[in-house]
Order: C-alpha cells, then sequence, then structure tokens
C-alpha cells in the first residue's frame, strides 16, 4: 500500500534528505517550505501522515499542527515532528500540541521509514 | 552515477550560503532594532537549519558549533537573554566563525575545535550557563509519560466503539489471527514475550492509530491477539481510559527492546507491559484477565507525570473541575499564525547547475553569431530592402538580442553576498588596527555577472582593508580634525550606462600626495623632476611596486598592492579610478561590464587583419591631419589633441604586422584612454563597424597572449582576435613613459 506523506520543512536540505529516504520505497511525498504552504497543499491532498519540521518562517510547527488538528479531515492524521536530538522539551511540547511522534535529526533512512510505517502503517 | 548524498551535501551547502546571508541581515538588524523577535527568530531558523543539515552529514564541529550559537540566541528569543550591543557583536563574531566552518566542512579540512572554542566559552558565559550544564542539558531523555485529562464527551466515546470493532476486523485480517489452541501447540520452547496494551483516550488525540501498532508487533513475531473490555468504573475513568486493552503474546519473539520501540510514540499515552513469558508456562487463558481490573504497570522510562494540553474544547456536559491540568510547566506556546509582513512566500525558483547556463550562454553566443553571417548572407545577395525576408530577418535580430539578455540576466546575481562578506573584512579589519569604523552599503541589489561577482572578492576585500588601515584615522586624529570617532567606509554599487560602478569611499584624510611623490620618486617610478597632475600622483598607487605603507601594518601589508587589485579588475574588462580629497576622504569607483559574454566592440582592420577593440577604451576617433602629428624621434610621434600631447602608436607595428610608415597624415587613430586616465592614438587601417561580439576565450588553448584579450566570430564566419588594449598600451608606453607626462605650454 502506497502511503501518501506530506514533509514540511523550510530547509531544503532536509527536504532532499526525505526525498532522497523515500525515494525507492512505497511512499507518494508531497513537499512543502513552511506551515502556511503546508496547509495549502494540505488542501489540494489528504497524506496518510504529515511530517514537519519545527522552526520555520511564517507558520511554525505548533502552529501547523494547530492548523491540523482543526481541520475536520486531518484532526486524526498522524504527524511526525522533526527535532534535534537536544530539544526534548520540544518534542514534549509537539506532542502537547497533537504531534503522533517524533524523528531526530540527523535520521538514518530506515528510522524515517520505521517512523512512517509506525504512525501510518 | 552521482552520489544522490553527494548532491544533496552540495545543495546543503549552496542552502548554508542563504541561511548565512539571512542570518547577518537579522544580526545587522538587530543592532537596530534588538527587540524585534521576527528578527532573531530568523537568525535562530539560519542558525537551527545549519545545524540540522549539518548532522546529516556528521559535520560534528559545525553542529556542536551552531548548537552553541542557536542555544544563546533561543535564550534572547525566550527573553532570558538581553541582545544588547556586547552580545549582537559578539552574534557577528560568531556569524563569522560558522562561515569559516561551513566553508571548512565544505572543503572537508579539518578543523580544530580550539579555533571556535573561545567563541564558545564567550557564548556560553554570556548565556550564563557553564559548559557542564549545558552538556548535561543535551543528554537525550525521552519523553515522560503523561498523566490524562482529558474531558472528552460521550460522543468520542461512542466514536471510539466504533472504531474499535473495526479494528478486530481488520486485525484478524491482517494478524490472520488462528486459534489460540493450534498457537498453543505451535509454540517454540524459547519462550517470548507478552504485550499488554490499554490504550488511554489521549492517544487518539494524537493521530496514533492502534491497528498500525498491533501490526508492528506482529512484524517482530507470530502473534497471539486477545482484546479485553473492561467497563469503567466510573465516568471519570471512562473518560481516561476507554477499557479497551489488547493482549498480545509473541509466541518466537523475545527481542524485548524491538517491542517496546513499536510503542515508543505512546509511550505514556497508554498502559503497556511487557513480560518475559518462560517456555514451560503456557500463556495463561486469556479469558481470566479479560474481566479482571487492569493493573497499572507503568513502562521502566515513566517516571514523573506531566500533564497534557486540553484537546479540542470540552462538551459541555462535563465536569469541569477535571478539565485544569494540575500544573502546566509549559503552555503548549503558539507562535503568531499570521505571517509576518516581511517575509514573504518563498518566490518561485528552479536551481540549475552553472554548466548548463553556460552551455545555453554558449549557444546563444553561437546563435548570434549565426544571425550575423545570415544577415550578412542577405546583404551580399542584395536583396531589395522590406522584403519578407529582410523584415523577418530584423525580428529575427531583435529575438536573438533579447535571447541574449535574457540568457545573461540568468547569469546575473546581485552583489549583496559579495558587500556582506566586505562587512565582516570591515569587523575584521578595524578590530586588527583598533579604530571604529562603520560600513555603509548601498545598492546591494544590483546584480552582475556571477563570474564578476566572485572575481571581485579579493580586490575588494584588499581595497576595503586599505581604506580601513590607511584611509580612516585613528579616533584620536579624527576627533582632533572634528570629525566623529568612528570611521566610515562606502560601499555602493549601481548601474550606470550599461555598466556596474562599484565605489568604495572611506571619509578619512584623503591621499598624502606629497608623501606618495616622495615615495614613487624613491622606487624609482618617476623622475624627481616630473609634473604631475593630483590625478595622475593618486594613479601612481596602482603602479606595480608601489606601496604607501611606511612599515608593513599585518592587515594590508600582504604583499599585495593595488596593481594586483588593478590587474584584477582589468581581467574582468573593468576600469578603476581613484580620487581623493584632503581632509575629506578617498573614493575608488570601479566600472564593471555587465557580463563576460559580449561585449560592445569596434571592428577595424589593420595590416589586412581584422581586429575587435572594446568599445569601452574607446574616447573617440580621429584623422590625422598633417598639423598635429608631431615626431619626436625616430620611433616616436606624438598627437596634438586639444593642447594635450597624446603618444601615437602604429597598430599593425605593435602587433608585429608590419614596419612603421613614414607618415601617418590622414590615417585613422582612436584615442583610447586607459584607467589611469592616460590617453594614447592607435593607428588603424579602417574601421568597419561596431557591434556586440561575443567573447571566445582564448586561454585555454594559447594562454594568456600579450595584447589581446580573447577572440571572437564575426558576421562572415571570419575569426577576429579582440584586443587589449590597455596591455597593449601598457606595453608600448612602457616605452615612452616619459611622454605621456608631457604638457604642452599653456
Amino acid at each position: 500500500m502506497t502511503i501518501s506523506v506530506l514533509a514540511v520543512d523550510d530547509s531544503r536540505t532536509m527536504r532532499d534528505m526525505i526525498t532522497l529516504a523515500l525515494k525507492n520505497e512505497d511512499f507518494h511525498l508531497h513537499l512543502a517550505e513552511d506551515g502556511v504552504h503546508g496547509l495549502e497543499v494540505l488542501e489540494e491532498t489528504a497524506p496518510d501522515v504529515i511530517i514537519t519540521d519545527i522552526n520555520m518562517p511564517r507558520l511554525d510547527g505548533f502552529g501547523f499542527i494547530d492548523a491540523i488538528r482543526d481541520r475536520a479531515a486531518s484532526r486524526h492524521t498522524p504527524i511526525l515532528v522533526l527535532t534535534t536530538e537536544s530539544a526534548d522539551e520540544l518534542k514534549t511540547r509537539a506532542r502537547n500540541a497533537g504531534a503522533t511522534g517524533w524523528i531526530v535529526k540527523p535520521f538514518a533512512q530506515d528510522k524515517l521509514i520505521r517512523a512512517l510505517r509506525m504512525v501510518a502503517g | 552515477m552521482s552520489d544522490p548524498m553527494q548532491e544533496i551535501r552540495a545543495s546543503f551547502f549552496v542552502e548554508c550560503e542563504e541561511l548565512l546571508e539571512n542570518l547577518f541581515d537579522a544580526i545587522q538588524e538587530m543592532t537596530e532594532d534588538p527587540a524585534n523577535k521576527d528578527t532573531i527568530n530568523i537568525a535562530f531558523r539560519a542558525v537551527h537549519s545549519i545545524k540540522g543539515g549539518a548532522g546529516a552529514f556528521q559535520l560534528d564541529d559545525l553542529v556542536a558549533f551552531a548548537h552553541q550559537f542557536e542555544t544563546a540566541m533561543d535564550m534572547v528569543r525566550s527573553d532570558a537573554l538581553e541582545a544588547g550591543d556586547t552580545l549582537v557583536a559578539l552574534f557577528f563574531r560568531c556569524g563569522d566563525m560558522l562561515s569559516d566552518l561551513v566553508r571548512m566542512s565544505r572543503e572537508g579540512e579539518d578543523i580544530d575545535p580550539d579555533l571556535y572554542a573561545p567563541l564558545i566559552a564567550e557564548l556560553a558565559e554570556c548565556a550564563g550557563i557553564s559548559l557542564e550544564e549545558e552538556e548535561a542539558e543535551v543528554d537525550p531523555a525521552d519523553f515522560q509519560p503523561m498523566t490524562l485529562d482529558l474531558d472528552l464527551g460521550a460522543d468520542v466515546d461512542a466514536d471510539f466503539s466504533f472504531e474499535d470493532a473495526d479494528f478486530d476486523a481488520e486485525l484478524a485480517a491482517i494478524l490472520n489471527d488462528p486459534p489460540a489452541a493450534e498457537i498453543a501447540s505451535d509454540a517454540p520452547s524459547g519462550g517470548g514475550l507478552s504485550v499488554h496494551f490499554a490504550p488511554k483516550q489521549s492517544i487518539f488525540e494524537n493521530g496514533n492509530e492502534p491497528l498500525f501498532l498491533l501490526r508492528n508487533l506482529s512484524d517482530l513475531s507470530l502473534c497471539d491477539i486477545q482484546l479485553s473490555f473492561t467497563p469503567s468504573q466510573s465516568f471519570e475513568q471512562a473518560l481516561d481510559a476507554p477499557g479497551l486493552a489488547w493482549t498480545l503474546q509473541l509466541l518466537d519473539g523475545d527481542d524485548e527492546i524491538a517491542a517496546r520501540e513499536v510503542f515508543e510514540f505512546v509511550d505514556g499515552l497508554c498502559e503497556l507491559t511487557i513480560e518475559r513469558t518462560s517456555p514451560q508456562t503456557a500463556p495463561e487463558p486469556m479469558a481470566s484477565e479479560a474481566d479482571t481490573q487492569l493493573i497499572e504497570v507503568e513502562a521502566p522510562k515513566s517516571s514523573t507525570p506531566k500533564p497534557t494540553s486540553l484537546p479540542d474544547p470540552a462538551p459541555e456536559d462535563v465536569p469541569t473541575a477535571e478539565v485544569e491540568p494540575p500544573s502546566k510547566p509549559e503552555p503548549p506556546a503558539k507562535e503568531p499564525k499570521p505571517a509576518s509582513a516581511k517575509q514573504s512566500a518563498p518566490s518561485a525558483t528552479v536551481r540549475v547547475d552553472l554548466d548548463r547556463i553556460d552551455r545555453l550562454v554558449n549557444l546563444v553566443g553561437e546563435l548570434v553569431i549565426n544571425q550575423a553571417m545570415l544577415s550578412q548572407s542577405v546583404l551580399q545577395a542584395g536583396l531589395p530592402k522590406n522584403t519578407n525576408i529582410s523584415t523577418g530577418l530584423d525580428e529575427f535580430m531583435q529575438l536573438t538580442r533579447d535571447i541574449q539578455e535574457s540568457v545573461m540576466m540568468i547569469r546575473a546575481q546581485p552583489v549583496k553576498s559579495l558587500f556582506q562578506r566586505m562587512s565582516r573584512i570591515v569587523r575584521e579589519a578595524s578590530a586588527a588596527v583598533d579604530k571604529k569604523v562603520r560600513l555603509v552599503t548601498d545598492g546591494e541589489n544590483t546584480e552582475i555577472d556571477k563570474t564578476v561577482i566572485e572575481r571581485l572578492a579579493d580586490p575588494l576585500t584588499h581595497m576595503i582593508r586599505n581604506a580601513v588601515d590607511h584611509g580612516l584615522e585613528t579616533s584620536d586624529q579624527r576627533l582632533a580634525s572634528g570629525k566623529s570617532a568612528e570611521g566610515v567606509v562606502r560601499l555602493t554599487a549601481a548601474h550606470r550606462s550599461g555598466r556596474v560602478i562599484i565605489e568604495i569611499s572611506d571619509d578619512g584624510s584623503g591621499i598624502n600626495r606629497p608623501k606618495v611623490r616622495e615615495i614613487a620618486v624613491s622606487k624609482g617610478l618617476i623622475h624627481k623632476d616630473s609634473k604631475l597632475t593630483d590625478s595622475e600622483i593618486e594613479n601612481l598607487l596602482f603602479m606595480p611596486g608601489f606601496s604607501t605603507a611606511t612599515e608593513i601594518s599585518n592587515l594590508s601589508g600582504r604583499g599585495v598592492g593595488m596593481d594586483v587589485v588593478k590587474s584584477a579588475i582589468t581581467a574582468l574588462g573593468g576600469r578603476i579610478s581613484i580620487s581623493s580629497t584632503d581632509g575629506k576622504g578617498t573614493v575608488f569607483s570601479i566600472s564593471l561590464p555587465l557580463t563576460l559574454a559580449v561585449l560592445d566592440g569596434m571592428v577595424i582592420s589593420v595590416a589586412g587583419e581584422t581586429l575587435v577593440v572594446p568599445l569601452n577604451a574607446i574616447a573617440e576617433t580621429l584623422t590625422l591631419q598633417p598639423e598635429i602629428i608631431e615626431r619626436l624621434g625616430p620611433e616616436t610621434t606624438v598627437i596634438s589633441v586639444r593642447d594635450e600631447f597624446v603618444p601615437l602608436f602604429d597598430l599593425g607595428v605593435e602587433l608585429g604586422y608590419r614596419k612603421p610608415k613614414p607618415s601617418y597624415e590622414g590615417a585613422i587613430a582612436l584615442l583610447v584612454v586607459q584607467e589611469d586616465g592616460a590617453r594614447s592614438a592607435l593607428v588603424v587601417d579602417d574601421i568597419e563597424d561596431q557591434r556586440q561580439v561575443v567573447i571566445k576565450g582564448l586561454q585555454d588553448s594559447y594562454g594568456s597572449v600579450p595584447g589581446v584579450a580573447a577572440a571572437t566570430i564575426l558576421g562572415d564566419g571570419q575569426i577576429a582576435l579582440i584586443l587589449d588594449a590597455a596591455d597593449l598600451l601598457g606595453q608600448a608606453t612602457g616605452r615612452s613613459r616619459d611622454l605621456s607626462t608631457l604638457e604642452k605650454a599653456g
């Protein structure tokens, strides 16, 4: 089963890394550059899982998650937060905001895929 | 096959440059408006993104430094630290260090941690945290479990039981759940795991799907699965835990760590026990557990409970006393959602390999040549004007021009990145000579060819250093002469008549002309009796072997003189000039072509050869009347142009095509202006045309040919050399330098 993923990160490098990691796997990837852009993409697609960065211009990860949870269509869509190792408090905040899980940057391909499978089947 | 990781790595470093640019912009803005949260957010994000990417490529030093930098910025962000002058200055230096580390990482250089350790210590000191503390903070700890204060209404509960029915059906399909008895007989003797999993209501709020968890678990081992339902004892309990629990027997897997990993994201959102089952004891009959009260055993990682935030608004019929979480260590801070006016939406861009653009540039060059050849053929065919062919050809020519300009625009980049580098040079240089200097920049969005920008870095660096070191006075001297203690170096860029003008000026004391003259005489560059205009004295600075620093300071005394700067600018098809006002300062003005790929040239012929002279080198053309020619010797001729003697050279002779003519009466000459303002006249046989030509480098095939800049292909397919007039005349005037300083009396 192809899983459709929306990955939102303002860093091109991170978007590239995610693209590369999911390239030959059974994922259909949508990309967005920040929260606002992410919500726009969300209007057009219904991803099975959303990956989002926290520190982003215009609309950051917390605001983005809030907005996702506010939408009926994505209220229960799993959200994985991209975070750095040292930012434990961020994880807590993210989960309090409604995130499902997290991926610690830098991530290995198998870890990313495992996390996606864990929340999206 | 190219390694995709290498490509991403390369693109990471490109991104780093952009991020560093944002960072410096933001820090610069912090000096003006320290309280602006948007600014510090931009700076923070830039460092954070660099750190994130660096981690992916194991650039540990970069990560370590960025982390410390980011921590300090985060404190400013959360108002724990004030962005005062000292801190902003430190941020600037940290930005510089970050740039260095990025560059070193890109080049794959070894980085000595001692390089950035002092700055890390300074950052830590500013942030008021000891390094040990900070390191302890970094220690990864996992999510703490949370107690639940949920207030979901009955409708959610109903929802839930509905989902629950779905689960079971799906689970049966997925797990292909065999009858328990069958499994028991097949059970291997090695023992397994018993997993008890009872989700709390909150698990769904975060988008978790128990089905997937169970499926992941079942991937580990053949599973026996049992669903149990415990009716709630109270309403409050029902809100917290739905009363559903799954017990799974992993029959042939005993990897407890792997099993716990499956539940990583729901730690604290469920009750979870994972136990080893001994091979002897058969799994207990599940039915016995079904109606028993769940035993709450928290996962090992659990320790202090933390409250969750509130989910969606509570239905009215829920007791509100339970709603408020006991204590919120940190409210889930919501950053303002609306985009700040300053940040525009990301502009749509496509990144293209430079090689591809260069190929396009070359092809367009060919197109221009081809079009010219076609035009010429049509002309030679004698076709009348206003035919379809000639009008079509005109349109073709116009389109070709447009395409050419558009393609050139692709290579153009704003000078901003270059200017930002210069602000660093000013910071470093002013610190080295202990002067207060402010850099003012203007016209940062002026665009020039990328290659020009790259090759401008060194000359500009040198000139900026010079301005700080030699141009500006010390604070005391400035105060004494009634100026402010802080010197100003101004760097501007602007488009002017098809060229880019970059000016570097300082408000220092201006050039000390008597001293310059004295040095030039002592170094044998000029004769002690030479009469020089102010401008000529200033231009002595550009002569090879000239250095005004009487004592070599550790800043600008690096063996690079202004002559090197000048030749670098000249190599770019540019000109540099200097003007200075006593007590007011010095202005260096660099004029550059917009692109290196085409130039406006005059097509001339000499001794049967066709050549192109860059138009920007030609001041005027003249026909030599007998009365203006003055012969000074067998090899030296001058002409009088508006009361000034200008040395006359025969281009054919200078290029070795022919011997000097006995007389140049009636000949055509080009009056060529050199960067230092010195003029010379070049005799040519004929002026054929004036047009844009595409530059074809000769460097690769022939190396550097004196007097020849490049070659081009003309409309008729003929190859013509493009003259480097400055170089050619530099050699020629070397023979007769004294002449150029001759002034006609009156």
